[in-house]
């Protein structure tokens, strides 16, 4: 669904990616798990357009979308839960879910708001609500609900866990299970939380200093040592996987 | 006289039809300052070539033998709002994307830079002199009398006045209401999330430009049809005390523009009215300075406390 092959991206002088490889079938949650600086919210950016591939290929059911405007990338069927929600503050519940509804068929509107109001009740209660006054984990739902209101066929998820409580966590980890299995999204999500994600995905990538430096299934990756001991164990500091130990 | 109600009224009046045209160029700075964080300094030019339009469109239909008044009006509206809106596209498009990801010192330069172009361009196109025209609109009916003075509601005072409030109240249904408007929104708050969800944003910021182009232009109508006489330094001063209005009204507020707008017209009567004709302008920006000490964000401002 989803083939990025040698893909690279700069910040002025400063490189964040280093020809990256990532590949999503259809139907899949693929994790990206890695350290902080890793360059994993570049990828998902760079996959949306913004900002650019240097080089590289970005194939998006078959069509390469790597020169594409962000806007029209959006319109194939991508969303995504960018990190730190970036809910608009001014604007209600509702019209941020409006918002998400941009590249929706009108005539699915009322059918996709009741669909995301019964997967997060809490967002009905506050539709009229500004986003700016709702919690962290309130906006963390109202984040994906809007990413979900435009029908995607691929959601890219940047740390949905970030900040909540353990329980919202949990929480919002099963949502994301539901909505690939039951609305036949495919799901790439970055987390630093890495016993979730990797419990949750199908697949997974580790990401290090701008590169893949490892990928195998959630299971083989929660059994792989190196794993364990950089991002299960004790957090998400420098070991051996990111000096480029052999693994 | 000086000291009757009926004096009052008529000022207020004078200074309700200014602050319309005020009005309605301060909604064109503060939209685009809400889309693109700035300070459009040639909008006042904008103004000012509507003014001109519509001068043209004018001397054209009673050159071609148009005379019934209504239709008149109305051709050189239409006229006047598409052709300047070309001009607010057009200086969006080829002046001030190129700078939209350089310093705002560029963009203000150039802003700057743009204003004298227009002048200078609408000088040699049309000559430095002053452009008459005749009446449009006479007449009006007699609201108050008190001896000798008497107080007259002009219908082009009327027509003036239900222009700038039909069009304020399109305006602010088409930004509060529709999905182009809450486009416009979004990219306000976050341009880069709004093209994550499909907005094209350099056409929607064009379109910011164009509408405040139209109100813009409307405004030269009015101030054309109000004065009886335009030159090519009209949009200068205008450009200032609409911009004032904004400021004062809360810049990114569209309500607090209209209300700026009606403020900065009425201060500006008030003042000429009962003092002197000569400090009028510095009223208007002592009021602004004044606003500005205990309210920085001007009137109808929200302070941005809710950006996390
Ligand atoms: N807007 C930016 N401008 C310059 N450098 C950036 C920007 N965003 C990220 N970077 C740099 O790119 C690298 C990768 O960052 P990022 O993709 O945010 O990593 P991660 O999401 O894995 O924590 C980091 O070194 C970061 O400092
Ligand atoms: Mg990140």
């Amino acid at each position: 669904m989803l083939e990025a092959t040698g893909v690279e991206t700069f910040y002025g002088n400063i490189q964040a990616l280093r020809g990256v490889d990532v590949s999503i079938r259809r139907g899949e949650i693929v994790a990206l798990i890695g350290a902080n600086g890793a360059g994993k919210s570049t990828l998902l950016m760079t996959i949306c357009g913004n900002p650019r591939a240097a080089s590289g290929r970005i194939v998006f059911e078959s069509r390469d979308i790597a020169s594409l405007p962000t806007h029209e990338i959006a319109r194939l069927g991508i969303a995504q839960v960018p990190e730190g929600r970036r809910i608009f503050p001014r604007m209600t519940v509702l019209e941020n879910l409006q918002m998400g509804a941009t590249v929706a068929e009108e005539a699915c509107y009322e059918e996709d708001v009741e669909r995301v109001f019964e997967l997060f009740p809490v967002l009905r209660e506050r539709q009229r609500q500004r986003g700016g006054t709702l919690s962290g984990g309130e906006q963390q739902m109202l984040a994906i609900a809007r990413a979900l209101m435009s029908r995607p066929r691929l959601l890219l998820l940047d740390e949905p866990s970030l900040g909540l409580a353990p329980r919202l966590v949990a929480r919002i980890f099963e949502t994301i299970g539901e909505i690939n299995e039951r609305q036949d999204v495919t799901i790439f999500l970055v987390e630093q939380n890495a016993h979730h994600a990797l419990r949750l995905a199908h697949r997974a990538y580790v990401m290090a200093n701008g590169a893949i430096l490892l990928t195998g299934t959630g299971r083989e990756l929660l059994d792989n040592d190196e794993v364990r001991a950089a991002y299960l164990e004790g957090g998400a500091g420098k070991t051996d996987v990111e000096r480029g130990g052999d693994v | 006289m000086l000291g009757t109600f009926e004096y009052f009224v008529d000022q207020a009046i004078n200074g309700i039809t200014l602050g319309a045209i005020y009005g309605l160029i301060a909604i064109g700075y503060t939209l685009v300052y809400g889309i693109v964080g700035m300070i459009n300094f040639a909008h006042g030019e904008i103004f000012m070539i509507g003014a001109f339009v519509s001068i043209i469109a004018f001397l054209t239909l009673g050159f071609l033998g148009l005379t019934w008044v209504p239709l008149a009006l109305l051709l050189v509206l239409v006229a006047t709002m598409l052709l300047t809106a070309v001009y607010g596209w057009a200086l969006e498009r080829f002046a001030y994307r190129p700078l939209r990801r350089s310093p705002r010192l560029a963009a203000l330069i150039t802003a700057i830079g743009m204003s004298i172009f227009l002048q200078n361009y609408v000088q040699l196109l049309q000559g430095a002199r002053n452009k008459p025209l005749q009446q449009v609109i006479g007449g009006g009916f007699e609201i108050m009398r008190e001896g000798d003075y008497v107080v007259t509601l002009s219908y082009l005072q009327i027509f003036i006045l239900l222009l700038t409030v039909v069009l304020m109240a399109v305006f602010t249904l088409v930004i509060g209401r529709t999905a182009l408007g809450r486009e416009q929104r979004a990219c306000e708050q976050d341009r880069d999330m709004a093209s994550l969800l499909g907005v094209n944003v350099d056409r929607t910021i064009s379109l910011t430009f164009v509408m405040g182009a139209v109100l813009a232009s409307v405004a030269g109508l009015v101030f054309l049809l109000n004065y009886g006489v335009i030159d090519f330094y009209i949009g200068f001063l205008a450009g200032i005390k609409a911009f004032t209005a904004a400021v004062l009204g809360g810049i990114g507020s569209v309500p607090g523009a209209m209300l700026g707008g009606l403020l900065i017209g009425l201060i500006e009567a008030l003042w000429s009215g009962y003092f002197t004709v000569e400090y009028k302008d510095v009223a208007a920006f002592s009021i602004l300075v004044l606003v500005l000490i205990f309210r920085p964000t001007g009137l109808l401002g929200t302070p941005d406390v809710e950006k996390v």
